[in-house]
């Protein structure tokens, strides 16, 4: 793995620096910078471009309409990072958005990178407001920094295991992870709630997030004769999992979690992923209270929504609201501002509960019907 | 039993994948002496480049089947393949061919990262899917599930190597091979166009590689800029496994590297009851490799230097 990682830092490295102009100030001292850190190589890059153009758009809109602090006209500037969804070099550019004098930072996507790097938030004293991060351990580590806008997976693995035993009939499950801090996380959420409604678990395999090849994993668990199979983890693992499962003859309904709920994760499944059924906390982008609006607007500008856009979206209003509020761009009146959030989002109400988890946070079921993701529940 | 079975075809088609990328590399060594750490990245190119021809096809004409739309973008893929080889051989390893051997290695791995990027910047960043266009008939064999895709890939690969086989074996162009691979001097010697012998030997290997890149995108139903890379890295253990430099070795390594793989993911979790899970996939292939070098360092096949190609 060394050299195609080395060559894939090496590029992202020269790349960060030609994008974010390695921090040349415009029209003097009016510039507020907010960080935005997302994989934009390797196998989740379509999501984590979903997250920067979600948080862009919101950047563009404010700047649009003007924003005044302290009497003074300022302007948002986006600095976009690249952590390539590896943890080591989440660190990397947590520290330089912090060296680059960020006011808030909008990231990271994976919790296996949030949290490494909302350490290095907390040190500098930096609001940290994650669209995406749903691992539990991220808002318990007590930093004051840490925030999220999203429904965590105590709660979304809470959902998939009642549902899996409640309402699929699964009797026999077995359960595969990527080993990453969020697939392992809501795979072990979902374990303990699918157990509890009754399921047993046969088999609970692992994989990584850069693996192709599950033909032995899968077929291992065949000889278990499951009738569900979960995977806590993404959309490149998930698709070809499904794939080689139906030509392995496993005929088991197949779960995930919002890892695997998008676009992309139909077209590398392919027919296979027809019968499909994977959970998104929030509500469905149409049932969202400003959706299809803000669809209207992305799509536009971008082209269709991956998955996660709207949560970096409203991350980014949640910050400027705070700023608005304190009536600052300083990282420690910002964050003084934050605990009193009361937004109404594109995805719904956001209010912080004393951790920096959303209260209250739905989470929707899908299934794939017609090649298309359909809703079947929305539970809270 | 059926589990068994079924592990053991998994392993089988892996491993007839890792066998023809080998053989790329053993070629090569047997020759040059040159580890060509590019050479999973051709075959990254291979399959990147047939799924284009393969998506551009049914963009155009979406009424052709599928087989024929597939060997289409193999028809594209090896010569393709094929030019890239050459072209590397040309520029980045003969300047260096009388260079102290490290200098031709790091070159070698200088022009994987500049492929992987290449690809990056043409093909993006994201999974390529292969589209399903190829029969998905299924036969049961002693309770394995076994696909009509994969029948086809292990007795291509099998075709393959045969013919490889008779070609440095029988023809002029073969005993060539040999000649330089035993000694490049005395070869030049008698009357051997060294270079071309060396050209047609990274070409050869080259479109090997072309067609072993389009199976595993068609196997696992997708494709990826850094794909190259572990698969590249398990094929060259599967050299070594075998005797790096033996054309045989090659073909054994590959195969026993794939059954190891599948085997050792499938069992390791019951056998250490849960301890070590099948995560342990690839670690277990390099164990097995490190061990099999511990008490034969040159491979399985290693001795047999008269083989050499």
């Amino acid at each position: 793995m060394n050299f195609g990682k080395f060559a894939v830092s090496v590029l992202a490295f020269s790349l960060a620096c030609s994008l974010s102009g390695c921090g040349k100030p415009q029209d003097g001292g009016a510039l507020i910078k907010i960080g935005s850190v997302a994989p934009l190589t390797g196998p989740q890059t379509h999501i984590g471009k979903d997250n920067e153009n979600g948080a862009r758009l919101a950047v563009d809109e404010i700047n649009a309409r003007g924003l005044t602090l302290g009497g003074k006209k300022v302007k948002l500037e986006l600095l976009s990072e690249d952590d390539q969804a590896e943890p080591k070099t989440a660190t990397i550019v947590a520290q330089k958005l912090v060296d680059a004098g960020v006011a808030g930072v909008i990231g990271h996507l994976n919790s296996g990178t949030t949290i490494p790097a909302s350490r290095l938030y907390s040190d500098a004293g930096i609001p940290q407001i994650s669209p995406s991060a749903t691992a539990v351990a991220y808002t318990a580590q007590g930093y004051k920094t840490a925030y999220r806008v999203m429904a965590n997976d105590a709660q979304q693995g809470r959902a998939l295991g009642q549902f899996a035993v409640g309402k699929m009939g699964a009797k026999k499950i077995a359960i595969i992870d990527d080993r990453s801090a969020y697939g392992q996380g809501l795979a072990d959420e979902f374990e303990k709630a699918a157990r509890a409604a009754g399921g047993a678990i046969v088999a609970h395999e692992f994989t990584n997030d850069r693996a192709t090849d599950f033909t032995a994993i899968l077929t291992s668990i065949k000889g278990k004769g499951p009738d569900l199979v979960f995977f806590g983890g993404m959309d490149p693992q998930g698709g070809p999992m499904l794939k080689q499962a139906k030509r392995l003859g496993l005929n088991a309904r197949f779960l995930g979690g919002d890892g695997v709920q998008n676009l992309n994760f139909m077209k590398l499944a392919g027919l296979d992923a027809e019968g499909a059924v994977a959970s998104s906390p929030g509500l469905p982008i149409d049932s969202m209270p400003g959706g299809p609006d803000f669809r209207k607007r992305f799509e536009a500008k971008y082209g269709p929504i991956q998955l996660y856009a709207p949560y970096a979206y409203d991350a980014v209003n949640v910050l400027v609201a705070a700023m608005q509020r304190a009536d600052s761009a300083d990282p420690a009146k910002i964050m003084a501002a934050l605990p009193k959030t009361d937004l109404q989002g594109v995805c719904g109400p956001i209010k912080f509960d004393a951790k920096g988890d959303t209260q209250g946070g739905a989470v929707t079921l899908y299934e794939v019907k017609g090649g298309k993701w359909q809703v079947l529940e929305t539970v809270k | 039993m059926d589990i068994f079975a079924q592990q053991l075809v998994n392993g089988l088609v892996l491993g007839s994948i890792y066998a023809l990328v080998a053989l790329g590399y053993t070629m090569v060594y047997g020759i040059l002496e040159l580890i060509n750490f590019a050479h999973g990245e051709v075959t990254m190119v291979g399959a990147m480049v047939a799924l284009s021809v393969i998506g551009l096809l049914m963009g155009v004409a979406p009424e052709l089947p599928g087989v024929v739309v597939v060997l289409a973008g193999i028809l594209v893929a090896i010569p393709a393949c094929m030019a890239l080889a050459y072209t590397i051989e040309k520029i980045a390893y003969r300047p260096l061919r009388h260079a102290p051997r490290l200098a031709p290695l790091i070159t070698a791995i200088g022009v994987s990262i500049i492929l992987q990027n290449l690809a990056m910047l043409i093909w993006g960043r994201q999974y390529v899917s292969f589209p399903a266009i190829l029969p998905s008939d299924k036969y049961a064999l002693l309770g394995a599930q076994i696909s009509l895709l994969q029948i086809v890939i292990v007795v291509l690969a099998l075709l393959l190597m045969a013919g490889l086989w008779l070609l440095v074996e029988r023809t002029r162009l073969g005993r060539a091979m040999r000649a330089t691979a035993q000694s490049r001097e005395v070869a030049e010697l008698m009357g051997v166009n060294v270079d071309r012998v060396i050209s047609a030997t990274f070409v050869l290997g080259a479109a090997i590689a072309a067609i072993a890149g389009v199976m595993v995108s068609a196997y696992y139903g997708l494709a990826h800029y850094y794909m190259g890379f572990m698969l590249g890295l398990k094929a060259f253990s599967a050299a070594v496994l075998g005797g790096i430099g033996n054309l045989a070795g090659a073909m054994l390594g590959g195969l026993l590297l794939g059954v190891i793989e599948a085997l050792g993911a499938g069992y390791i979790g019951d056998l250490t009851g849960g301890f070590l899970g099948s995560n342990y996939q690839d670690v277990f292939a390099f164990f097995v490799l490190i061990g099999v070098l511990v008490l034969r360092p040159s491979g399985l096949l290693g001795e047999r230097v008269a083989n050499r190609a």
